[in-house]
């Protein structure tokens, strides 16, 4: 059966951040909702059985940045190969930054991405629009009318706005509208054409630098703004200690600011670029070992309430340059579950802490009813073993995108099933049956 | 878990020469005592030895450069190789071809040798990786991170002054931050066994934890050239002179130009080096530049027995003995 309306999910260990559950239990669904934990509703007759002992069952997780690179480079990645990777690990729901081409900047775009990803139908793809028009820095877009469109939040991607004036502007109409300005927090200035952080590696490999300052001066910039117009501000793939710090700071000064990380600033630091290993050309660059663990200790205490995976599929070209003349970016989708649940082996977060930063510290973020199960809410569902042990292996990974310094890194916990809206996207052909 | 030394083989010899970084004194040594048997080969009536006969070494120039090609040119040439000088910046790449795509095409011919010299920090990396297995590449400047050729000419002519490194104070002055010769100098001189070695600039032209090198910071010329036995210039190049890292050439020949009055506070007989070519009254003054104290233009003549030192050792033959033949 390919599409059954009702799927009970039994004896599997259910962890749900969201209304405080981690026990085992069984989980009914009807119409793509949950219909009830625990005992089954009244005249539940399952089309589908999953059998999830020895496993966990979580939300399906919630990714704030993925980029499908669709429209505009469909010759890389698409909208169905993305998010066909999404279901297999796990991700029900990814945020698509505006740097798409054309930008996201007007209703048509946002129409066309929901169009395209409704036929795709394995996982939600939000769009994020552009806060100035072609991300130029210069003009405001017309942020309502993308609201309307579906857009859940604006942001300028990775073009910080250069120009304070603006940014006041933009920050000051968001706020008339109750939109969240994710903003990218880099002096572009201080950032200066570099390649890697500004440290003992840099100093030694003669790579164009770029100091910690260039992230949290814009941080500052950023809060006071903040405070100015009373904008929601979410900061996005921070990677120092000093801004994390600014933002807890903030945070306790009741100012309405959020935070994430990319799963891979948590684990990478700049030592790995060593041998210029362009998988390691990241936008923000991998900082330092001391940034990394202050950055997981603002993950650990909710300052960082939300980890994302980042990922930017690239063409296997892109890489192949020396590192100064690589594209920035990973592909991340397969590793941001497993680089999460590797925070628990080190003991930086609980499981239950950790599967809340990839589903309803994201969702809540954006005000998004996602990343929960609850009687009612979408039955977005992420299933894995948590003891499945498994390598990342480049002839293992989809033709687009094996850009990722992770490959042969050996990972805990393993997705078996990912239902999206109660329909599985994502099974073993052998473990499901009607 | 440490990566393997990709300028090494599989028995640990040098096999290409990327950057001085990874390698041991033994190996600096040799090249050094290479070098050495091959100084005499210039001043025969036929200056060739045949180590490299039937050999092709291909100039790979991504970054124009006359003074570096030319001295690998003739020190490829005195090996007996043959020799292809190719300027990148202005052929294939222009059209579009992928650095992979040129190192193919350039391996269908059968070359043995790179000598690469790019923009980009960590190019001769690239090269190195991508390579096929039979062939050697050098490193001839990549972007702001290694130059090790001229490092270690700069290491010989150190030691036909000196003798020895352990003992010796060591001043460089200048644009640090942006000179790949600099960071190969601290790890040779650093390898080698010199006692302090020291970097004298205003700290718009130092990388920051520089001291994670092994170097003592100074930004005071005078205070930083006290009693050292070899003062190093850099080349500054004049567009820094006007951007923000600089005011002035005025104000900087002012601060760190080297001066015969001011060369009083390094020891009697200290030498002073510079990579060339000199902007003089920028960072030198022509009295020192020419004066007794400069061994300049002695850098350039054993720059060729270092490169045909590095290219026999990296070729995988023997040159010592084999150059008196």
């Amino acid at each position: 059966m390919k599409n059954p309306n009702s799927t009970q999910i039994l004896g599997g260990r259910l962890i749900d951040p969201a209304n405080g559950i981690d026990r085992v239990t069984d989980i009914f669904i009807k119409h793509g909702k949950i219909a009830a934990i625990g005992e089954p509703p009244e005249e539940f007759t399952p089309q589908r059985t999953i059998d999830a002992s020895n496993q966990i069952v979580c939300p399906g997780l919630v990714d704030l940045s993925a980029r499908m690179r669709e429209p505009g480079q469909e010759h890389i990645a698409t909208i169905a190969s993305e998010t066909a990777l999404a279901a297999r690990s796990g991700i029900t729901t990814l945020c698509c930054p505006p740097d798409t081409d054309p930008v996201i900047d007007t209703p048509a775009v946002v129409t066309l991405l929901l169009r395209r990803a409704k036929r795709s139908a394995r996982a939600r793809l939000l769009p994020i629009g552009a806060m100035t028009q072609q991300l130029a820095g210069e003009y405001l877009s017309e942020m309502v009318a993308l609201k309307r469109a579906g857009c859940v939040a604006m942001s300028n991607g990775y073009a910080p706005l250069a120009n304070t004036l603006v940014e006041r502007r933009a920050l000051e109409y968001a706020a008339t509208f109750d939109i969240m300005a994710i903003l990218r927090p880099e002096d572009r200035h201080l950032r200066n054409n570099g390649y890697a952080h500004e440290g003992p590696v840099s100093a030694r490999l003669g790579l164009p630098a770029i100091p910690e300052a260039a992230e949290s001066v814009a941080v500052a910039r950023d809060l006071a703004l903040a405070e100015h117009t009373g904008c929601r501000i979410h900061f996005h793939l921070l990677s120092s200690g000093t801004a994390a710090r600014m933002i807890e700071q903030a945070q306790q000064q009741r100012l309405k600011v959020s935070a994430n990380v990319a799963a891979h600033q948590l684990h990478l630091t700049e030592m790995d670029i060593e041998d210029f290993d362009s998988n390691c050309h990241l936008n923000p660059p991998l900082r330092s070992l001391a940034d990394r663990d202050a950055l997981r200790s603002a993950v650990a205490r909710g300052v960082i309430g939300a980890i994302c995976s980042d990922h930017q599929p690239l063409e296997a070209d892109a890489k192949e340059a020396p590192f100064p003349s690589t594209a920035t970016g990973m592909s991340g989708l397969q590793t941001l579950l497993p680089l999460t649940l590797r925070l628990v082996d080190e003991g930086v977060l609980s499981l239950s802490e950790a599967i809340a930063r990839v589903t309803c510290g994201p969702a809540d973020i954006l005000g998004l009813p996602y990343g929960r199960l609850q009687p009612g809410s979408s039955a977005d569902i992420c299933i894995f073993d948590p003891r499945a042990h498994w390598v990342l292996e480049a002839e293992n990974m989809p033709s687009s995108g094996r850009n990722t310094p992770f490959i042969g890194w050996e990972f805990q916990g393993q997705v078996t099933h990912t239902l999206f809206e109660g329909r599985p996207v994502f099974q073993p052909d052998h473990s499901t049956h009607a | 878990m440490s990566k393997p030394n990709i300028q090494l083989d599989s028995q640990g010899r040098l096999k290409h020469f990327l950057t001085i970084d990874g390698l041991n004194r033994k190996m600096l040594t040799e090249i050094l005592d290479t070098a050495e048997s091959f100084t005499g080969v210039s001043e025969r009536v036929v200056k060739k030895v045949p180590l490299l006969r039937g050999k092709t070494i291909c100039n790979l120039f991504f970054e124009n450069s006359t003074r570096t090609r030319t001295t690998f040119e003739v020190a490829a040439k005195r090996l007996s190789a043959d020799v292809l000088n190719l300027n990148v910046s202005t052929s294939s790449t222009k059209k579009g071809e992928t650095l992979l795509d040129t190192l193919r095409n350039l391996e269908a011919m059968h070359v043995d040798m790179f000598v690469i010299r790019h923009s980009d920090s960590g190019a001769a990396h690239f090269f190195a990786t991508h390579a096929a297995p039979h062939i050697s590449v050098i490193n001839a400047g990549d972007g702001q991170h290694a130059h090790p050729t001229q490092a270690m000419l700069d290491m010989f002519t150190i030691r036909r002054h000196k003798q020895e490194f352990t003992g010796l104070r060591v001043a460089i002055v200048g644009d640090i931050l942006h000179s790949r010769v600099a960071r190969s100098q601290i790890l040779a001189l650093n390898t080698l066994g010199t006692s302090e070695v020291r970097v004298i600039a205003p700290r718009t032209l130092l990388p920051a934890d520089l001291r994670t090198l092994g170097v003592h910071v100074f930004h005071d010329l005078e205070e930083g050239i006290r009693d050292v036995d070899v003062v190093i210039m850099l080349r500054l190049q004049k567009e820094r002179m006007t951007g923000a890292l600089l005011p002035s050439e005025h104000e900087y020949f002012q601060l760190y130009g080297l001066t015969e009055k001011r060369l009083k506070a390094a020891k009697p007989d200290a030498i002073v080096m510079h990579p060339g070519p000199i902007n003089r009254g920028v960072e030198m003054d022509s009295q020192v530049a020419d004066g007794p104290r400069s061994v300049i233009l002695q850098q350039v003549s054993f720059g060729i027995a270092v490169r045909m030192a590095v290219m026999s050792i990296a070729m995988g033959t023997q040159a010592q003995g084999a150059a008196a033949r």
